[in-house]
């Protein structure tokens, strides 16, 4: 009797069969290869440019800070054409994303993400200080933002975060720091300033920053 | 298993990498520019977290219908091949990836960026300006009408032409999606001696390239290209507990 013939049987469950050769199923998951990076080039201006990048908090939002900072080749000498992205915590510790399991935060004033160009020799976004997030095993981390620079010259973005100088204690407990050399932790570490707060991104040289894979 | 009855312990996607071999480094000796940017040292693996696997919402109110039509700017109408460029945002799970931003920008038919550090000798058109931004659909959809940028010289080797390219951002979900690409089209002759376009690793230079598409092809009108965009995906497989500091 052709197996086709028979018509399934609704009281019995669908069961596909185990992965092996011959049985129709393939043993690896499904997956799509994943589309190459390459470089923003010298002309990202075109594209990324946004009359509000720089504002991850509204402009004049109170206790708003600036971070600014260079970003600094391997010679040395600054880097007009990169793009520095943010992302980060709200205040409170929360993040405007759906994707946060814990749900969806909104904090007045308050987007969280901010991009801004380098052409005047450093980058400047304006934000608020983002609250301490668990690490999800009951800790929390330092406060932190996320950042991402593409630049003619990286043919994918490099990522690295900030911390803040102001939150030692924080910061000495915070598992991406702990993991890292004593050395190289500063690198990550901006300095307060008058009016928020300041740190270079080194590509290269003694001081490279840390930058991570993610 | 102490943690996972804790309530203190979050339940968090884990974005797959793709394998090096078929990733872009980020350095690469043929593009001089690399060598004072590109980091030396390895990176340091960054276990994914709530900051990782979160990402702004970036949709409609960032762009203008116009914006899906670079062929018409300042009252007329640009100079050049009018082509439809159109495709889809996946994850490589096969996940459509909805109401995402894809922002793109290009050169002119005479291989020329309206930039003030271009400034090499092909006309300018003041009917385009290069940029296009569009969100895509409900099942990651995308497509904008744009006119085929031409091959610019650019000086990194004697001869170095940039193969016919439009560059690419996007948000997925995800900070870990994040991606800056370019797209090309088929057949160039001038992907031999680009070492932007050879530096992805051969097995995954396909993937840069879109396809001529017949079946989308607008009679006497525009030709087509469709570029499928995959983004990274997470691992589906539940992870219950680990000891190793990572986020299960
Ligand atoms: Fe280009």
């Amino acid at each position: 009797m052709n197996p086709l013939d028979v018509p399934p049987d609704p009281a019995v469950p669908h069961e596909p069969r185990s992965g092996q050769r011959g049985s129709g199923f393939l043993t690896a998951p499904f997956r799509l290869g994943t589309t190459p990076s390459a470089t923003v080039g010298p002309y990202l201006a075109i594209g990324l440019s946004w009359p509000d990048g720089i504002w991850a908090a509204d402009e004049g939002t109170r206790d708003g800070v600036w971070i600014r900072g260079r970003v600094l080749d391997g010679a040395g000498d600054v880097v007009p054409d990169a793009m520095v992205e943010t992302w980060q915590a709200d205040p409170d510790g929360g993040f405007a994303s759906p994707e946060d399991p814990r749900g969806v935060a909104s904090y007045p004033g308050f987007r969280g993400y901010a991009r801004a160009q380098t052409s005047t020799g450093e980058f400047g976004v304006f934000t608020l200080k983002p609250g301490r997030v668990p690490d999800g095993h009951g800790g929390l981390q330092a406060p932190h933002i996320d950042v991402s620079v593409f630049a003619r010259g990286l043919l994918d973005r490099v990522v690295t975060r900030i911390y803040f100088a102001d939150e030692a204690d924080a910061n000495a407990e915070d598992v991406v720091l702990r993991e890292l050399p004593e050395d190289r932790r500063s690198t990550l570490v901006a300095d307060r300033t008058e009016d928020g707060y300041r740190l270079d991104v080194h590509l290269q040289g003694e001081r490279e920053t840390v930058f991570f894979a993610v | 298993m102490t943690g996972s009855t804790s309530g203190s312990r979050l339940h968090l996607p884990r974005y797959l990498r793709e394998d090096d071999s078929l990733r872009t480094p980020i350095g690469f000796p043929d593009y001089r520019s690399t060598a004072l940017r590109a980091p030396l040292r390895t990176p340091v693996d960054l276990p994914h977290r709530l900051t990782e696997v979160t990402g702004p919402v970036l949709g409609e109110d960032r762009v203008l219908a116009r914006d899906a039509d670079l062929t018409w700017r300042n009252d007329g109408e640009a100079i050049g091949q009018r082509i439809l460029v159109h495709g889809r945002v996946l994850d490589s799970d096969g996940r459509p990836v909805p109401d995402a931003l894809v922002e793109v920008w290009q050169a002119n038919a005479a291989g020329r960026y309206r930039h003030v550090v271009d400034n090499w000798p092909a006309p300018l058109d003041p009917h385009f300006d290069g940029l296009g931004r569009v969100v895509t659909d409900s099942l990651g959809r995308y497509e904008f009408l744009t006119i085929k940028p031409g091959a610019y010289p650019w000086g990194n080797h004697h001869n170095a032409w940039r193969p016919a390219h439009i560059h690419f951002s996007l948000f997925g979900r995800a900070f870990t999606q994040r991606l800056v690409t370019q797209m090309y089209f088929p057949g160039d002759p001038l992907f031999e001696q680009d070492p932007i376009y050879n530096a992805i690793p051969a097995a995954a230079r396909h993937r840069a390239v879109s396809r001529y598409s017949l079946e989308r092809t607008q009679d006497n009108w525009a030709l087509a290209f469709e570029w499928d965009i995959v983004l990274r995906g997470t691992d589906q497989t539940p992870l219950e507990t680990d000891d190793d500091g990572d986020v299960a």
